[in-house]
């Protein structure tokens, strides 16, 4: 009887702990992910946590604060973080420093699953995964442009006759919302309307800065011409106060993060009135350029150079089962999945319609975070109308020249 | 006491001191004069979910090699002190010859962050400390004048904002003034200007944070004055009442004189404190119209690319700034201590 109790026991453990070890193939290792808070980033954890059992631990810290921690856990040796999920913009300080560590054998071994698009190759080597896109694009209340007899605009100009109208109409006083806060969020809306009107940042082949012309000035005009049209506190607003601007009715045409879109459809948060009238639509392009004034990008994840050969392959292994199909299914509003099992749905139409519309990637190169960070902390005196145009884009040259000479850059 | 035993006696703050005071100031010194190594670049071709594109990368390895053999950077002497993110000289000397008057000269030099900063905090520092003391002392007579039994209960409430963190505390307000918030909603309502913003504009946002700052700190200067009124010798206020002074003038020539030596003490902590001014600036996302000269510090070590060199070097200028602001302070309490030792 006892004996029979007793592999009645074992057998119960044996089932217990069997699925991870089936599931997932890893015997052992500890896996750690440094990410972003968002919610498919939470849902790419939770899948890599099934695999968490016998001698695999998986911890995550997903914070909006993952950029300021991630250089200098990965530099630690060993790292403090086996996993860091990063976009295209937050890889650059991490290849900079050398702190990734080349994924192909990975990919070889564990990878069968992944499309080619999927892996980010950095000089021929294998650096990232991604799994998901990214882009802010155009978030409408088709019963306000109905109620002003417009359909939905393609180009910005469109955005502020349509805006004219709303506010005309009386309908609403402050009609356009952007994530336009001071610092990194008014830059992105720099960036994103300075390549739409083809503009590029630096002198080709350097990092010397060439913002200082006509798409500067348009872009800046552009900026201008849209805020007038956003509440007056739009130098505070982040993705969040966006929103929820959104959710309350507040608004009639924002510019938002695609990955925002999953939230605003749902059933939380806002009226049924106001999420049955919300269309998400690809970013208008500005100025007669051709295309969408966005940018695209990617999340995915990469693994820290500072660690194991054995925890790698764990943490490899965890973030396939992270971004596995079953996780992919039942997360499809959350995101724009790079995976062939993701089925597009009504949230990631405007993520789409931009990528196809032939929005520009952010650009990857070692510099371009300085430029952001000098775009950043210069813009709002040209919203506020203490600088001309051509002296806040003087201004945010010097600026970055002065950041750029420090780091190396530039001499 | 003989200076060996004095010696000994101070010997082990001496040691704390040199080891978390003045070494880790010192290496903020040798960091500030230094700069990264120069990166070495190459183009190489990328590709990910978007296409393909030839971009330019660090070239790691040989970076690396650089950095190693010479850990701290490249020397550049006091180069960052006069660059355009720190003293500016040549920024200021161009700004000076272009403008035409001293609005637009000031409007210049505003769009460089050392000078934007130290404006933002000199002015911060001198609008908040008096009027924290000020208000201090008032609120500390008044309670100094309840019945006892409300003493216990205004004291408590009074002392509510300094038990606030600060970054709570400003978040809270943040919300408050927020154009759809409680306070300004009801301004938009009492000016009658729907386009009230306390954010958008700059003088209104520096307004904001000065309250804020006085608002949070009041109570610290409350609380030392209420301690010191309970020292206040009977005595001498009898006697002056004898003598017929009006409640203000016993307050003018007895109550102020005996606070004088803490009314010093709480301008010295108030002006180190308010020279340091950082997180209402966080909490109410002022940056757009008020930096101070801690938050460019905290600018530049956060983010993507972490700018040690141009931090350090502000943070040598605010502990400059700091020694200048105190100097007066500390002369005339050395003075007054030489007096009572003749």
């Amino acid at each position: 009887m006892k004996h029979w109790k007793l592999t009645l026991c074992a057998s119960v453990l044996a089932l217990a702990a069997a699925p991870a070890v089936a599931d997932c193939g890893i015997a052992s290792g500890n896996v750690s992910i440094l990410g972003n808070d968002f919610p498919a980033l939470q849902a790419v954890v939770a899948g890599a946590q099934t695999c968490a059992g016998g001698g695999v631990t998986v911890t995550a810290n997903l914070t909006r604060d993952h950029r300021d921690l991630q250089v200098a856990a990965l530099t630690a040796n060993p790292a403090q973080y086996s996993v860091a999920v990063v976009a295209n913009g937050s890889i650059v300080p991490l290849i900079n420093a050398g702190l990734l560590r080349p994924l192909d054998d990975l990919v070889e071994k564990h990878g069968a699953d992944l499309q080619p698009s999927q892996l980010v190759r950095i000089g021929g080597q294998v650096m990232a995964v991604a799994f998901m896109a990214n882009a802010q694009h155009l978030f409408y209340r088709a019963d306000l442009l109905e109620a002003v007899g417009l359909s939905t605009p393609t180009t910005h100009e469109e955005v502020l006759a349509a805006a004219a109208a709303i506010r005309d109409a009386g309908l609403m006083e402050h009609p356009v919302v952007l994530v336009s806060g001071a610092g990194w969020n008014l830059a992105q809306e720099f960036v994103n309307l300075y390549l739409g009107y083809g503009g590029s940042f630096f002198e080709a082949g350097s990092a010397a800065p060439a913002i200082n012309n006509e798409a500067g000035i348009a872009t800046l005009e552009m900026l201008k011409a849209l805020t007038e049209f956003s509440n007056p506190d739009f130098l505070t607003f982040d993705s969040n106060s966006a929103q929820a601007l959104w959710e309350s009715g507040n608004a009639a045409l924002a510019m938002m993060w695609g990955s925002r879109g999953g939230a605003i459809l749902d059933d939380e948060g806002s009226t049924p009135e106001v999420v049955q009238a919300t269309v998400l639509a690809g970013a208008p392009t500005v100025g007669g350029g051709g295309r969408p004034a966005t940018t695209l990008w990617w999340d995915g994840f990469t693994i820290a150079a500072n660690t194991s050969d054995a925890d790698a392959e764990a943490s490899f292994v965890a973030m396939m089962r992270g971004i596995s199909p079953e996780v992919v299914a039942a997360n499809a509003a959350a995101a724009v999945w790079l995976s062939p099992a993701y089925e597009p749905t009504p949230a990631s139409a405007g993520v789409i319609a931009s990528a196809q519309g032939g929005a520009a990637p952010y650009p990857m190169l070692p510099y371009m975070g300085l430029m952001h960070t000098a775009l950043g902390d210069n813009l709002a005196a040209f919203l506020q109308g203490t600088a001309s145009a051509a002296e806040t884009l003087e201004t945010i040259e010097a600026a970055y020249i002065t950041a750029a000479r420090a780091q190396g850059f530039l001499n | 006491m003989p200076h060996r035993t004095f010696i000994w006696f101070i010997l082990p703050s001496l040691t704390a001191m040199i080891l978390f005071i003045a070494l880790p100031i010192g290496s903020v010194f040798v960091q500030s004069l230094h700069i990264e190594h120069p990166q070495v670049l190459r183009v190489v071709e990328s590709c990910g979910p978007f296409g393909c594109t030839q971009d330019t990368v660090v070239d790691v390895e040989a970076t690396r090699a650089l950095r190693e053999a010479q850990p701290l950077g490249r020397f550049n002497g006091f180069g960052s002190y006069l660059d355009r993110n720190h003293l500016a000289v040549n920024e200021i000397g161009a700004f000076w010859t272009r403008a035409d008057s001293w609005a637009e000269f000031t409007r210049l030099a505003m769009t460089l962050p050392f000078w934007r900063a130290l404006a933002f905090t000199l002015t911060f520092t001198f609008v908040v400390t008096p009027l924290v003391i000020g208000l201090g002392l008032a609120i500390a007579l008044a309670v100094n004048a309840l019945p006892r039994a409300f003493r216990g209960a205004t004291i408590f409430v009074s002392l509510l904002p300094m038990i606030v963190t600060p970054l709570i505390g400003s978040l809270i307000l943040f919300w408050m003034v927020d154009s759809r918030g409680v306070l300004g909603a009801t301004l938009q309502w009492l000016l009658d200007d729907p386009n009230l913003s306390l954010k958008a504009s700059p003088t209104l946002t520096w307004v904001m944070l000065i309250v804020y700052g006085v608002w949070s700190s009041a109570p610290f200067a409350f609380i030392v004055f209420y301690a010191g009124l309970q020292t206040v010798p009977d005595e001498t206020l009898e006697a002056a009442m004898m003598d017929g002074a009006s409640r203000w003038e016993r307050v003018r020539y007895v109550v102020i004189p005996h606070l004088m030596p803490l009314a010093v003490f709480v301008t010295l902590m108030q002006l180190m404190d308010n020279f340091r001014v950082f997180e209402p600036i966080v909490g109410f996302q002022a940056q757009a119209n008020a930096t101070s000269l801690s938050y460019n510090i905290f600018n530049y070590l956060r983010g993507d690319a972490a700018q040690f060199g141009a931090a350090a070097t502000t943070s040598m200028l605010t502990i400059l700034g700091v020694a200048v602001l105190l100097a007066p302070v500390l002369v005339r309490t050395w003075r007054d201590f030489n007096r009572k030792r003749a």
